[in-house]
């Protein structure tokens, strides 16, 4: 089976760049910055992103262009090279990418919820009882005790596993490539016009003040180190397979640093940019109650669904501004959903060697009726608790495994030598120091330090029995699998 | 906003999109070079 191909370079680009650009550059950097010194973060941020996050996609670029394959499919081949059996790091990869996209619809489909109620703030002025009262029905549930099934949460969902599955089972060109081209400026064009209105309101340059006053004495602070580093390997999608499996549908003569170059950059600089849009808003918001911005300043789900509705309530024109901002949310998670489940399809057509119809419909299907947990009471508790493990656990573990057999084990200069004959400029041995020691310094601290916390002092308020067998029973089970694939595989054949 | 924050912003912003439009600007060269 031929494999398929992007039929122009802005195509793959604007998918890679729809696959970083998620809703964490609106709703996590903001914060991330905020409470990390304000403008002074963004020095160890941009240094995270040159010394880290540009190297790896490059790395990641370059393999997947090389060896022309998903994650297992590529880890299986750059070991047979060695001897070495590393299939199940491709496999833990893409159960990596499965656990994220069943619960990341739910995020989508409460967002496409909230872009229906913000044409009449139908929220009301209570939004933190709106939305977890009212529309979640949160009660007293637990992530193993999911209460009842939910249909209002369920319908917005299946809107967005409808959509993605049409992208997926259209193949590269036709639906993931023509997504991304609508997608992608559609989403820029609605934050800069969110921006062009929002700074101009009183109390939004104030708002900025917050997230761009630089407080140097932070910098020394290894903890805003690790914020930035963590925030970078989070935002570019690395280290799940999608970016792997985006670059095997490169042509044979393709540039690949450039390419990631401007995907890591344009990531970045939309994260600045929604932060200039949340900041504003906030500022705007602490300025009409008359509060401190620090009393109204959050992230995450209760940045998206409690404080943005509440600033919604106050903005002039609402029924515009609302809708223009929901929707922005709705297409960053979409595109992102969208590569996520392709890094997942395109492994089982590897595997399996099903054509993209059938790879498609098992892994959209089986992904929906997974998915339609979180479609219940305790959804939101379900979610949080496996994002939690997921991102902070099993995400660092399987970047960090990545680099140290690729720069360790590998010879790490085949990559450089490899990815510099076909692209537009070439790069130095930064490149090489950059892999070998800085990123794995950082992720290993940052992943011990994960690692110390969790086992210390568990996550959030929940059950110790919930967190064991949600938490590290999912990962050792995604584990288990992934070395079990890799026991059964015949590495002799010819992949 | 403070100079401080200024200065960080544009700082921010130009490494970014600065560097984005750099890399855009090297691909259009060498496109227009291959195809003439």
């Amino acid at each position: 089976m031929q494999r398929e191909q992007w039929n122009s370079r802005i195509g793959f680009i604007l998918a890679a760049v729809g696959s970083a650009i998620g809703l964490g550059n609106i709703w996590r950097f903001p914060y991330m910055a905020y409470e990390n010194g304000g403008g002074a973060f963004f020095i160890p941020y941009l240094f995270a992103m040159i010394s880290a996050g540009i190297p790896f996609m490059i790395m990641e670029f370059s393999l997947g262009h090389k060896l022309r394959g998903a994650a297992p499919k590529v880890f299986s081949r750059l070991g047979i090279h060695y001897g070495l059996r590393l299939e199940w790091l491709g496999w833990f990869q893409v159960l990596i990418a499965a656990v994220i996209a069943v619960y990341y619809v739910a995020i989508i489909g409460w967002t496409i919820s909230f872009l229906g109620f913000s044409f009449t703030q139908s929220w009301g002025s209570d939004t933190n009882a709106f939305f977890f009262n009212e529309y979640l029905q949160l009660g007293d549930n637990s992530p193993t005790s999911l209460g009842v099934f939910q249909p209002h949460i369920a319908v917005p969902m299946a809107i967005a596993w409808a959509i993605t599955s049409l992208a997926i089972f259209t193949g590269v060109r036709g639906g993931i490539e023509r997504a991304s081209k609508i997608m992608m400026p559609l989403l820029f064009i609605m934050v800069l016009i969110l921006i062009g209105r929002i700074v101009f309101l009183p109390g939004a340059l104030e708002g900025l003040n917050y997230l761009f006053q630089p407080d140097f004495s932070k910098i020394m602070d290894t903890k805003v180190w690790s914020a930035a580093y963590g925030q970078i390997f989070f935002t570019l999608s690395v280290g799940f397979a999608i970016m792997l499996a985006y670059s095997s549908y490169l042509p044979e003569k393709s540039d690949i640093n450039n390419n990631a170059f401007m995907t890591v950059l344009i990531n970045c600089g939309f994260s600045i940019m929604g932060g200039i849009m949340i900041f504003g808003v906030l500022g705007y918001m602490a300025m009409e109650q008359a509060k401190p911005l620090t009393e109204v300043v959050t992230s995450g789900v209760g940045l998206a669904f409690v404080t943005i509705p509440a600033a919604i309530n106050l903005l002039p024109a609402p029924y515009i501004l609302g809708p223009l901002f929901f929707f922005a949310l709705v297409v960053a998670g979409l595109s992102s959903h969208i590569s996520i489940l392709e890094a997942v399809t395109s492994a089982i057509m590897d595997k399996l060697h099903l054509p993209r119809k059938k790879a498609a419909a098992l892994v959209c299907g089986s992904g929906f009726i997974i998915s339609m947990a979180f479609a219940t009471n305790g959804g939101l508790l379900l979610l949080d608790l496996i994002d939690y493990f997921i991102n902070n656990v099993a995400l660092l573990f399987s970047c960090f495994i990545e680099l140290i057999i690729l720069t360790w084990l590998f010879k790490i200069a085949d990559i450089r030598d490899y990815t510099n004959r076909l692209s537009e400029f070439t790069i130095g041995r930064w490149f090489e120091l950059c892999l070998r020691f800085i990123s794995p310094a950082m992720l290993g601290i940052i992943l011990v330090r994960n690692l110390v916390n969790t086992v210390n002092n568990g996550y959030g308020d929940y059950p110790i029995a919930d967190q064991i067998i949600l938490g590290w029973g999912l990962i050792a089970t995604m584990l288990f699998i992934s070395l079990l694939i890799n026991l059964a595989s015949n590495h002799e054949e010819k992949l | 906003m403070s100079s401080g924050a200024i200065i960080m912003m544009v700082l921010a912003l130009s490494i970014t999109w600065g560097g984005a439009a750099i890399c855009i600007a090297i691909a259009i060269k060498k496109r227009n070079k291959r195809e003439s």
